[in-house]
């Protein structure tokens, strides 16, 4: 358990006073718990509803420790609870170790506490490392003294989807009560009943919707929760711990990953207090099945005749040296955004050392030359503390949310803009067209803002050098966003952090998976920069003139423009224009997919080299605040696993080029040789909108746009259409959703949210549309049938639609925020 | 024997309706208040303080001193509570003088609220008992009618609104912090302390709570002077008390006595204990006081007396039990109700009540292991003293106390069923309807109870 780090390090030595634990000594800051101050020396008091980061309650009791002396030489008549007690300058603490008055009362507490508990070890998935069995053990009784009747009930209940509860096993601690309301917000769970018959509860209509529920499972300190998914499946002590970072988003949340027989069972939250401190999300709990199907790739295959066929690996990458060799640099590279960042960097190098091209990109999303431009000017090539950090986040006085839904998007950042904003009074900001269920638990007030107004809504802003401004990766497609909180930021001082949503991005970024940027945030136009890299990679030349972007290459792909790709982890749905990327692998000349899974690019590809799954390799993840998290190898079986690396020198060997880098350290360690460009960097871009903050402020207006109260809108009068009779499209993804990483995760896909279509009341009196009738979003292309909600909050003549609607992504219809869809009532389209 | 007794809150209680605002004032009630609005909110206070008014509801502290507690500087409101939450074992003062007259406490609550600078206050009362929810309902709507509360009082210039609020019907409502959970709408259970009410109470405002008896006296407090208030009383607990005798007395009921009278004196005044019968033993003050024997008949009963006997004046609530009465059913049928009502937020008091009933059944149907006395008494000190509030200390009080007296009779609990020593007819007041029912069989499962209670809850769940 971390001791709150914050409380170590921000103390000066004049604001430490002495208490002593045991008659040893210790220096505390002001305020300290009893427990935790004994902790520093090493006693462990046992506990079992105390938890650091959760507020104290004193329920279970199993704390108590003397104090001879409440250090006013006056000792306190009765047992005190030590993870309620505050310290004060010469209080002595006798805990277990030296009091027969502590051991008793420890000792009592636990035979309490197992009067009720059925003692089923031996079936329970705690068993093995339980809190209640090691206390029982280590502080408890030996034998209890009680010969009644225990409580019981049936079992088990299902709190959730993913979380069940043994009633019986409970000893009613409230950590997950607690966690559920003060953590993330979502207390759906309560403590019901009373006396002996207490009991987490829930109301039957509202199941525990929480993207953070598995928490409750990790911090239970006895086997009353337990995962539906891990129940059962292995006891404690057969599994193999390995520490590692998680793949599903930015956050860079450490995990623990437990195998056994060479198959991941479960993941817990790491320890990282200047990151995930102790939580996760469940999808980064749960979702670690995707690759267990049938559709997992295990050897290469190559197209005969129009048909796939196995092929051995010589044979395979003989074939996509022939498709590679006669395109020439007529070659693009799409590498998306889930690769570590020495696979991003192997692509990188592959590109240009190999294929001589600088066509490759990591953005399997709807993207722009803005993006790339503002990538290039404000992110590449930084490091941790030069942006935003989490840290930052809970000392900031006001955050702003621009295209950026932190619960959806970055969820570890939403958790620590709620203990920004619960424990330091921090105020949240979030420009949007509605207030989102996640935006309301960080109470923030909404900048009402149809998408693509987003820069007039930005200008307006006020922030200092106590703010941070999060920006999402929406932002890349409403033009003139990320110009704006670039022009925010350097006007007002603030720190400005753009959170991508996959894990990643930030990598590839600075292994220069972009068409204009080589590793390290070099930008390829200078030849300063090329002559960096040419120096490490062995002097090679390196191509020239910028590439293309992923979309173009697509494009030019589809025109014949371009011969060959090689594509990696991509999906068509997740871009712009779903069509138009599968357009472009159906002709180009010749397609090298390097991949895990079918999908439907293998589909469609020549060749396809099947690569290490995630936890089979070992890596790094650069995470929002440019982090470096270690990917450790989960899976030792078998030799050197496939990686992409891998794959990639093996095709240079072929292509008669040495790569250089074949294993992860390699690859990191001529990163690290490389280190990031000092040169001039790429100027800001600049916006195409243009703003009158100036003569605002000159005018006098509030600077505040509004106080600080529950839910706030601000009406900036740019929650209105401009568009006539249209409906403008706003959308982003939801953290549970239709993909494929999320696959062979029954229990956590029945807990994502619904796909619906939102629009506001206003708006749907014109349109004429009821709450909860279905109706049809369509663009020209395409059309998705939801249910519809009409929500308070969303801005007039805007639609809100889930970025995956599961069956359709949004890359079908072929429209993105702020463009114009239509919606009617019914099925029809 | 008239003279022992001084009807200062009691004293209209026999009068026709006396509930009923015209016949309260016609006695002179919220004379009171129109003095108390002569003078400074402080000057209240000091009086108040002077007249060594202590807390009735059972802990006696100084009613003056805690509510200078109150920051002055606080910027927030704040609040009074009438704990009205009256629910122990044997404690029976507030539901009658609420139902007999309403208005006693209307009065006090207004000129305390004026003392403490309170403009908003709360009367927190029993959800059961819901005829004396209605009384007070009306007492306040007159006073309202009569403009004793709402805007500009009597012209004062000071505005006061009073809620009545019904609980739930919890016990643990009645210790403050789980009270003001309750009012706030929450589960009622104790919360964390520091920050006490006096500084963070309601809605995190600061909040004085008192008890029913306590708000009550402080009308004819400010009518009568502080000094007419100390010639009651002994030298620390000063003014005169509502004691309530139940049990095997001849005549039971409310005795409006000064404090530091004795049992003694009140077993005349009531006729003494049940005909035929001797004293066997008496709590002072409800369920949760330790208790006393007939070696204890001349103690005074004031705040004092009580706790160099070992005991507690708690509400003052005496219960009288004679020869015929088991200690063992009596002790069993008191931690039932503890049981029953904590709240189960902490450890020893959950568990160790749902452990001491099923002891304590054993002893009573003479099923109890040999040496089990011990072992009941070693789990009490695990309980006692280690909970977080003080209700599980009043489970474990009447369990140890009873031992303390009475261990022969327990450890009789190892071979003969209590029924068998104290045949349950003899000690029943009221001769059954109809014939007395079996008592339970001697083999029957003592667990039983506590699973019918089990399963009986699922229904709430499913």
């Amino acid at each position: 358990m971390s001791v709150d780090t914050k409380a170590e390090t921000g103390v000066e030595k004049s604001d430490l006073i002495s208490v002593f634990i045991d008659g040893t000594e210790v220096k505390v800051p002001k305020g300290t718990l009893a427990i935790r101050a004994a902790e520093m020396i090493g006693v462990a008091i046992p506990r079992f509803c105390d938890h650091p980061l959760l507020d104290p309650v004193g329920a279970c009791r199993q704390c108590l420790v003397e104090v001879p002396d409440a250090g006013n030489g006056r000792g306190m008549p009765k047992p005190q609870a030590s993870c309620t007690l505050e310290v004060a300058p010469g209080m002595r603490i006798d805990t277990q170790r030296t009091s027969e008055v502590a051991t008793k009362a420890q000792k009592g507490m636990i035979e309490l506490l197992l009067i009720n508990h059925p003692l089923d070890c031996p079936i329970c998935d705690k068993g093995g490392e339980c809190p209640l069995q090691n206390q029982a053990m280590a502080n408890g009784p030996s034998e209890s003294r009680y010969l009644g009747v225990k409580r019981t009930y049936p079992k088990p209940v299902s709190v959730s989807a993913q979380v069940l509860l043994d009633r019986e096993r409970c000893v009613l601690c409230a950590r997950c009560t607690r966690f559920s309301e003060q953590i993330s917000g979502d207390p759906f769970i309560t403590l019901v009943e009373r006396g002996a018959l207490q009991q987490v509860g829930f109301y039957e209509d509202e199941p525990y919707d929480s993207y953070f529920s598995g928490n409750v499972i990790q911090i239970c300190p006895v086997g009353a929760l337990t995962s539906s998914d891990y129940r059962f499946q292995s006891r404690p002590f057969d599994l193999v711990s390995t520490t590692t970072t998680c793949e599903h988003c930015a956050a860079g949340c450490e995990l623990r990953t437990d195998q056994r027989h060479f198959q991941v069972k479960r993941r817990l939250a790491g320890n990282a207090p200047e990151v995930n401190e102790e939580w996760n999300c469940d999808r980064g709990r749960f979702a670690f099945r995707s690759g267990r199907g049938e559709d997992c790739l295990s050897r290469p295959l190559i197209r005969e005749n129009g048909v796939l066929r196995v092929a051995s690996w010589p044979e395979a990458i003989d074939a996509a040296v022939a498709g590679l060799k006669r395109a020439g640099n007529s070659v693009g590279v799409v590498a998306g955004g889930r690769l570590t960042l020495e696979n991003a960097y192997g692509y990188s190098k592959f590109a240009r050392l190999a294929l001589g091209t600088n066509n490759i990109d990591f953005r399997s999303r709807p993207h722009s030359e803005e993006e790339a431009a503002f990538l290039a000017h404000a992110v590449a090539g930084r490091r941790v503390g030069e942006d935003g950090t989490y840290r930052g986040l809970e000392e900031a006085k006001q955050v702003i949310c621009v295209a950026f839904e932190p619960e959806e998007e970055s969820p570890i950042v939403f958790l620590r803009l709620r203990k920004a904003v619960r424990k330091h009074g921090a105020s949240v900001v979030t420009v949007a067209p509605w207030l989102s269920n996640g935006a309301r638990k960080l109470d923030a007030a909404l900048i009402a803002t149809q998408p693509g107004r987003e820069p007039e809504a930005v200008a307006q802003l006020e922030a200092d050098a106590n703010s941070v401004i999060l920006v999402g990766e929406r932002a890349a497609t409403l033009p003139g966003t990320l110009p704006a909180v670039l022009d925010l930021a350097s006007r007002t001082g603030a720190t400005l952090a753009w959170i991508p949503r996959r894990a990643g991005e930030r990598g590839a970024l600075e292994a220069g998976c972009l068409p204009g940027l080589l590793p390290g945030g070099r930008p390829v136009a200078e030849s300063a920069a090329r002559v960096d890299v040419s120096t490490v990679w062995g002097g090679a030349t390196l191509p020239q003139r910028p590439g293309l972007d992923a979309d173009s290459m697509f494009t030019a792909a589809a025109n014949g423009e371009l011969e060959a790709l090689v594509i990696a982890g991509v999906e068509p749905t997740d871009f712009t224009d779903a069509k138009g990327v599968r357009a472009g692998i159906e002709r180009a000349g010749f397609v090298l997919s390097i991949e895990q899974r079918l999908s439907e690019v293998t589909e469609r590809a020549d060749v396809v080299l099947p690569v290490a799954l995630i936890e089979e390799q070992s890596g790094t993840f650069v995470n929002w605040e440019h982090r470096h998290g270690r990917v450790n190898r989960v899976i030792k079986q078998g030799g050197s696993p496939m990686t992409d690396l891998r794959a990639l020198a093996a095709l240079a060997d072929a292509l008669g080029v040495d790569l250089g880098v074949r294993l992860a350290k390699q690859a990191r360690a001529e990163l690290d040789e490389l280190g990031v460009w000092d040169g001039a960097r790429v100027p800001r871009p600049v916006g195409g909108v243009s703003f009158e903050s100036a003569d605002r402020r000159a005018e006098g207006a509030p600077r505040r746009l509004f106080e600080r109260h529950k839910h706030p809108v601000a009406d900036l009068g740019l929650a209105h259409g401009t568009t006539g009779d249209g409906v403008v499209l706003a959308s982003w993804r939801q953290l549970i959703d239709g993909s494929a990483s999320n696959d062979h995760a029954p229990a956590l896909r029945a807990t994502a949210k619904p796909a619906v279509a939102r629009i506001s009341p206003r708006t749907a009196e014109r349109l004429g549309l009821v709450d909860g009738e279905d109706v049809s979003v369509s663009s020209q292309r395409h059309a998705a049938v939801l249910p519809l909600v009409v929500e308070p909050t969303m801005v007039d003549d805007t639609v809100w639609v889930p970025g995956n609607l599961w069956s359709v992504g949004l890359g079908e219809l072929a429209v993105l925020p702020g463009d114009q869809v239509n919606v009617s009532a019914g099925g029809a389209a | 024997m008239t003279d022992v007794l001084t009807p200062v809150l009691s004293a209209n209680w026999a009068d026709e309706r006396a509930w009923k605002i015209t016949n309260y004032e016609r006695r002179g009630g919220y004379a009171g208040l129109r003095k108390a609005l002569q003078q400074s909110p402080a000057d209240v206070t000091a009086l108040v303080k002077d007249s060594g008014l202590r807390g009735r509801g059972g802990a006696g502290f100084p009613t003056g001193m805690k509510w200078g507690f109150v920051p002055k500087d606080n910027p927030n409101p704040k609040y009074l509570i009438v704990n009205a939450d009256e629910s122990e074992p044997g404690t029976c003062k507030d539901m009658p003088l609420l139902l007999a007259s309403p208005h006693t406490l209307v009065e006090g609550v207004i000129i305390s609220a004026y003392a403490i600078g309170c403009r908003y206050a709360f009367i927190y009362v029993r959800g059961e008992v819901l005829h004396v929810i209605r009384r007070l309902q009306q007492a306040v709507r007159e006073a309202y009618s009569a403009g004793y509360i709402g805007k500009n009082i009597l012209g004062s210039g000071y505005d006061l609104e009073v809620v009545v609020h019904a609980g739930a019907g919890a016990y643990i409502c009645g210790e403050e912090t789980a009270l003001l959970d309750s009012l706030e709408g929450r589960r009622g259970q104790p919360r964390l302390r520091p920050p006490f009410p006096a500084v963070a109470g309601l809605y995190a405002c600061p909040t004085v709570v008192n008890n029913v008896e306590t708000i009550a006296s402080v009308p004819q407090i400010v009518d009568k002077g502080a000094a007419w208030y100390q010639t009651m009383g002994t030298e620390k607990s000063k003014g005169s008390t509502i004691y309530s005798l139940s049990g095997h007395v001849a005549r039971p009921g409310q005795f409006d006595a000064p404090l530091g009278i004795t049992l003694r004196e009140l077993l005349e005044l009531s006729g003494g204990v049940r005909e035929g019968h001797q004293l066997k033993f008496w709590t002072p003050g409800g369920s949760s006081t330790p208790i006393l024997t007939a070696e204890h008949l001349d103690i005074p009963l004031d705040y004092e007396g009580a706790a160099a006997a070992g005991s507690m004046l708690g509400t003052k609530a005496l219960q009288i039990f004679d020869d015929t009465t088991s200690i063992v059913r009596t002790t069993l049928r008191f931690v039932e109700f503890y049981k029953h009502e904590s709240c189960g937020k902490c450890t020893p008091c959950r568990e160790g009540s749902w452990w001491l009933v099923q002891m304590l059944k054993k002893f009573e149907a003479g099923e109890a292991e040999e040496g089990s006395v011990d072992t009941m008494l070693d789990v009490c000190e695990n309980i006692g003293g280690r909970s977080f509030c003080a209700l599980a200390d009043g489970a474990v009080a009447c369990v140890t106390s009873a031992v303390k007296h009475f261990r022969e009779e327990f450890e009789q609990g190892y071979h003969t069923p209590a029924w068998e020593l104290f045949p349950y007819e003899r000690s029943a007041l009221f001769p059954p309807r109809t014939a007395p029912a079996e008592y339970p069989e001697r083999d029957s499962n003592p667990g039983q109870g506590a699973l019918e209670q089990t399963t009986g809850s699922e229904g709430g769940l499913a």
